[in-house]
């Protein structure tokens, strides 16, 4: 390859897997993407949606070990998760863990080969977010009718 | 270039290449697992969501009804196992993406996946706990 003249050519100095060099886009990186673009935002958000569950199943976890630990422990959970802290934290988990669930079959129908056509990763894009809104508030209903 | 020799030689040999090895020996079969984990999470996950939602205001005793009854017992032992193992395997990924630093990539993986094995156990011996 020639020495570079534009910066851009960075983003186009790949390797074969036999290690010889060709010139192809990379993988996209922050500098050179529009990060509030529907796409490339769902994109981010899928990793974010996925560490804020990890976090998320701490209470999933405190949840059972109260259960088996006895009535007290129990009762502290039931405390937290009916505080005003708690609530936001399962609606914003709710909301979370819906989104990942959705943009995880998003992501399995791209690993089976379908949808890449640039209007269809903004359909399907939008299907996700409408789906977790809807997801996330059908879920609340059923809390709130159990509850009430 | 000057060095064609250099430009053209690989250090995996033909072997490796075709039975698709790569520089950590099992890449495809981590991204296959994500995957599987990811396709059977899915009933497990809609299961889960709604059983909780429907157990919300729910007093001890019929919280502790509810996970000892037998297929919720299994059907939670078999979301803790498939969730943490998927929760571990996500979470490399994202430290082998954005960790610069060899110590703090190895270091952040091996803690993610003892914390993970350590919860998830800790999450299975409470369903037993109250189902056995």
């Amino acid at each position: 390859m020639s020495i570079m003249q534009d910066s851009r050519e960075a983003t186009m100095a790949g390797r074969r897997s036999d290690g010889s060099p060709v010139k192809r886009p990379l993988s996209p990186h922050l500098q050179v993407y529009d990060m509030l673009q529907l796409t490339s935002a769902l994109s981010i958000s899928g990793r974010i949606t996925g560490i804020a569950w990890s976090v998320g199943i701490l209470l999933m976890v405190w949840w059972l070990v109260a259960a088996a630990a006895g009535p007290a422990a129990f009762a502290q959970v039931q405390w937290f998760m009916s505080s005003w802290l708690g609530l936001l934290g399962l609606f914003g988990l709710t909301a979370a863990a819906w989104f990942h669930t959705l943009n995880g079959v998003r992501h399995l129908a791209w690993d089976a080969g379908y949808g890449y056509q640039i209007q269809d990763t903004y359909r399907t894009g939008r299907w996700v977010l409408i789906g977790t809104a809807v997801a996330t508030v059908l879920t609340w209903l059923i809390a709130i009718i159990a509850w009430a | 270039m000057a060095n064609e020799y250099a430009q053209n030689t690989t250090m995996r040999s033909p072997l490796g290449r075709v039975r698709g090895l790569g520089s950590a020996k099992g890449g495809t079969h981590h991204w296959w697992m994500q995957r599987v984990t990811s396709m059977a999470l899915l009933p497990l996950t809609i299961w889960f969501a709604l059983a909780a939602a429907s157990l919300a205001g729910a007093s001890y005793v019929e919280t502790v009804a509810w996970i000892g009854r037998p297929w919720n017992a299994v059907l939670l032992l078999v979301t803790i196992g498939l969730t943490f193992h998927h929760l571990a395997s996500g979470v490399q990924v994202i430290l082998e993406d954005y960790a610069n630093q060899e110590w703090v990539k190895l270091g952040g993986i091996l803690a993610v996946k003892a914390i993970c094995v350590l919860l998830a156990l800790a999450s299975a011996l409470a369903v037993l706990k109250i189902a056995v």
